[in-house]
Parts: C-alpha cells; structure tokens; sequence
C-alpha cells in the first residue's frame, strides 16, 4: 500500500514478498534478486547518513519517502546492521517515564505496528507483553509513577500484583523465598520483540528501490568543514562540505551522524564535542525449549531482562558494563551475575545451558536520553546516544531525523532531546525506565 | 575482567573498584564560563584509544587514583606511585 502512495518516486518496482511469490520462485527453481544494489561512490550526494544500521538506514528511508531526497548515501565502515542493529535484544515498548519519552516512544511502537505492511517484509512483530518487575517499595512506587504518565500518553500500562504476574508468567517465582521477592510489576501489553535482522533488511531494501545507495565497507576517516573556530574550519559557527572516506571524498552539504557506540569519534571529526561514555552491553543465549515465556520479563534491580524466541531460546541482556570501552569482549563475570539474577526469578531454568554470549557498543549519556537533531555546525546532524534502548525507537528516530534534515527544523517530537538541553540544564531524565540498573 | 593496578593494593580485579570516568581537571569556580561548567559536567572525549581515567578502590585501600587505560585493547599504562593526584582524582 504504501510503496503504491509513493509509486511516482520509485526507480523501479520492488519484487513483492508474498506467499504466492515464494511458492512460484520454489517451483520454478528461480533464485531471488539481490536486495540491494551495489554501487560505486558519487563524488556529491545531496545528504550522507554515517552509520547502516536501523538508525541510519530508516533516517535514509524516510528522507526519500516523505521528503523526496533519493540522491542520499548511507555509509557504513562494515556490513549493514553489523553494529547495535543486529546485537540488540530486539525488545519494544514504550512505557517511558518522561512525557517527553512516552510521546516519542508509543510513535515508534505505532510505526513497528506497521511496518510489516509497509516495507513489505516480514518483521515478526510478537506484542506478547511486557512486564517490569518491582522487587522493592521504592520501584513499585516509579512502577506507579510509570503507569500515571504512560496513561496519561494514551500508553497501555497499569501495575499489577504478584498473582496476576502469576498468572501471565506462571514460570516466575512469585513467592516470598527468593532474597528480592516480586512484589508487582508493570503490564504493558503492547511491548514485544520484533526480528531485527528483518528491519534493517526492510528499511535497505525499501531505501534502494527508492534511489538511496548503501556503501558498505565504506569507513569515513574525516568529515570535511569550512568556518567553524577550531583547526581546519570545524567546530561551532562552521559548515559541512563533504566527508573523506577510505574511497574517497564526497562533497554533501548533509552528513548525519548515526553510529551509536562510534558517535563520539565521528562527531569529533567535525568539531563537536559529546556528552556520551561508550560502554558494552552484554547478552546471551540459550539452547533452544519449549514455549514456556508468554511474555519479556524485566527486572531493573536483579539487572537483566528476558524474552523467549520463536525459536524457543531464551534471549538475555543486562546493564551495561561498568568501564568505557571499545572493545566487544565478553566476560564470565557478566554470564555469573547474569544466570544467578535468572535463576532467582525462574528457578525452573536451572538446568538450560548458555549457547553463546555477545556484546555491543552502547553511547550512554548522562541522564539516558538521546541526542538528536542540530549541533553548532550547520549541515551536522546527531542521532546518538541512544544508550541501551536505540533498536526499540529506530522507526521514529529515522522519521524525526529526516524531517529535521530535510527542513533544517526541529520536528516537535525530538525537541527535549536537543543537544542544547545540557547547556540549559534541561536533561529528560530516563535513568527510572530506559533500561536496567545503571 | 581487568586487573587494574591499584598504587597502594597492586592488582586487583576491577569487580573490587568503582570506576570513576575521565580525569579532567577542575575548573576553577572563581574564573570558569558556564560553558566550561558544562563542559567539564558533562562533555566527553570519549577516545577509542589511550585515556586518562580515575578508579576508586572501593574494597581496598578506598582511595581514588587516576591511570591510562586504552579503551580499545584494555591495556593499562603509567601505574601512579601511592599518593599521585594528577588528572583531578581527589
């Protein structure tokens, strides 16, 4: 439907997924076309997104499809979804603390909604639920205080008791044995999982029929600037010109920076200094059960969360881990840690073996809110420090920076998260919901 | 796991200190811009590579030390003799 409404920009059709599609290719033997073309680097685009993942690719999806810009390049150092997009543990919801937050996130839940439909893949988008767990008078209390606002946004959510946990997830020990017993927790029936994988293969293949070109293994080492007040024209007060990569320079009066844990370093090229630490997250997986997990489980004091796959296996992450680093190393205190906090809210997993552990690159800034739209340099766009909760707000955050590049104003929904906000002290404080025990 | 070189413990694992961030100096509050201000609260360098960085022993001898660490390889250099205050670390 929505490749129809946008059928004057398309460069050419889109072989449609469907059912009928695959049992025609099956019969007759016929292999599938490549999703996305590989192209060779124009030496001027009218805007570079820097970074192929979610982020990068919808913010590269929505500019051509809402705001007409098909001469766009998205650059990524390595393979699309290579970073965040691909390590994240796929969860989305929007039961935030902050008006601010609630608004932002409940339009990212209603475009994940829709995205099957619209981008023509199927993205496994299981709503099965979503509970918060409150060990402790003080988190119960933010669970009510969660529920007050999300209600007030027009966001299913309301707290529940330990029976009622019981009875959507009747493998979590709901009784007064374990050391931090489950006292309530907050629904939210609309939170899910959604395949990952599947959404960065959408937004690519949906940004390629519409003209955009993704270059992959494509590394930007410069981001080239006249104007600014610091050495070679960046900084504050200055312009992009282009960007330098490893294939060459291109001239773009736009680049947006959309690379997670990298942010800092690109923003550094061109003179902007962040208010972002790079840390790993962790996570892990295991052999694959029977459906036993209804629905994704969280628990911010025991410091993990929880969902199963489709597959059968259970999905973990955890906080992140507590030093800044570069490297994507897993460590065993972190599956330690992780499988005793497991083993205290489902003592019937005990015997489920971990099959492989992972981690990822997350930019966490100070009071756990992102940063997007303008920085002092004109044509330098941020969408960064998405932390621990960039996958589940990449719909909207793609919408919101294309708007914001292609009208060179702040779209109302990403106003709190200006980088101005730490020169005014205007932090939007998410450290309660956006994710577990920081 | 890191084995951090503590001045006063030796090594210890980094589960026995607290980490503490980027080591910058103070600004001093009788000269400093609000632009200072908020760029010591809450502006990073955030370097893939060498960074001077403050630890607090917390299971040990609870003192705060500040060491080079290079956030891509883990590698520790420059250990502070006991009593070293450079980088800010109080």
């Amino acid at each position: 439907m929505a490749m129809a409404a946008i059928g004057g920009r398309l460069r050419r059709r889109p072989p449609k997924y469907s059912a009928a599609a695959l049992a025609w290719k099956g019969l007759r033997g016929e292999s599938w076309p490549r999703v996305w073309r590989d192209c060779d680097l124009k030496s001027s685009y009218d805007a570079v997104v820097i970074g192929g993942g979610v982020h990068g690719l919808a913010t590269a999806y929505y500019l051509a499809r809402n705001h007409g810009m098909t001469n766009v390049a998205v650059l990524d150092k390595a393979y699309l979804g290579s970073g965040g997009s691909g390590r994240n543990t796929a969860i989305v919801r929007s039961n935030y603390l902050t008006p601010e937050g609630v608004a932002f996130y409940d339009r990212s839940v209603h475009l994940y909604e829709q995205m099957a439909v619209e981008l023509n893949i199927n993205v496994m988008f299981s709503q099965r639920g979503h509970l918060t767990l409150a060990h402790s008078d003080a988190s119960l209390r933010t669970m009510h205080w969660r529920a007050e606002v999300n209600k007030l946004g027009g966001v299913n959510s309301s707290v529940i008791g330990p029976d009622e946990i019981k009875q959507e997830c009747p493998s979590l020990d709901t009784s007064d044995h374990p050391r931090y017993p489950i006292q309530g927790a907050l629904y939210h029936p609309p939170g899910g999982v959604v395949r990952h994988d599947a959404v960065v293969w959408g937004y690519a293949r949906a940004a390629d029929h519409m003209g955009v070109e993704m270059h992959q293994k494509t590394e930007v080492t410069d981001i080239l600037c006249e104007g600014g007040d610091g050495p070679d024209g960046k900084g504050a007060g200055g312009r992009v010109t282009g960007v330098r990569t490893n294939r060459g320079d291109i001239s773009t009066p736009i680049v947006i920076n959309c690379t997670a844990g990298w942010a800092s370093l690109i923003s550094t090229m061109a003179g902007v200094r962040l208010p972002i630490t790079t840390h790993p997250l962790q996570a892990a997986v295991t052999e694959p059960v029977k459906m036993f997990l209804p629905t994704v489980v969280v628990s911010g004091s025991l410091h993990v969360y929880v969902s199963q796959t489709d597959r059968g296996e259970l999905v973990f992450g955890a906080s992140v881990d507590p030093y800044a680093n570069y490297s994507v190393r897993g460590s065993l205190e972190f599956t330690e840690g992780l499988a005793g906090h497991v083993l205290e809210l489902m003592p019937g997993v005990s015997r489920m073996r971990i099959l492989r552990q992972w981690s990822g690159l997350c930019d966490m800034t100070p009071d756990y809110s992102p940063v997007m739209g303008f920085t002092p340099v004109d044509g330098f766009l941020v969408d960064v420090g998405w932390g621990t909760y960039g996958f589940k707000a990449a719909p909207v955050s793609g919408e919101q920076m294309a708007e914001a590049a292609a009208t060179g104003r702040t779209p109302k929904l990403i106003e709190a998260f200006a980088l101005s906000r730490f020169d005014n002290g205007e932090l939007v404080g998410e450290k309660g919901a956006a994710s577990v025990g920081h | 796991m890191l084995l951090v070189p503590c001045p006063n413990c030796g090594p210890r694992n980094s589960t026995d200190l607290r980490y503490g961030g980027e080591s910058h100096a103070r600004p001093d509050p009788n000269t400093a811009s609000p632009a200072e201000w908020r760029a010591y609260l809450y502006l990073r360098d955030n370097p893939a590579g060498w960074l001077r960085e403050n630890w607090y022993c917390a299971s040990g001898c609870r003192r705060w030390f500040s060491i080079e660490r290079n956030t891509a390889t883990n590698e520790f250099r420059d250990p502070p003799l006991p009593g070293d205050k450079r980088g800010g670390a109080a």
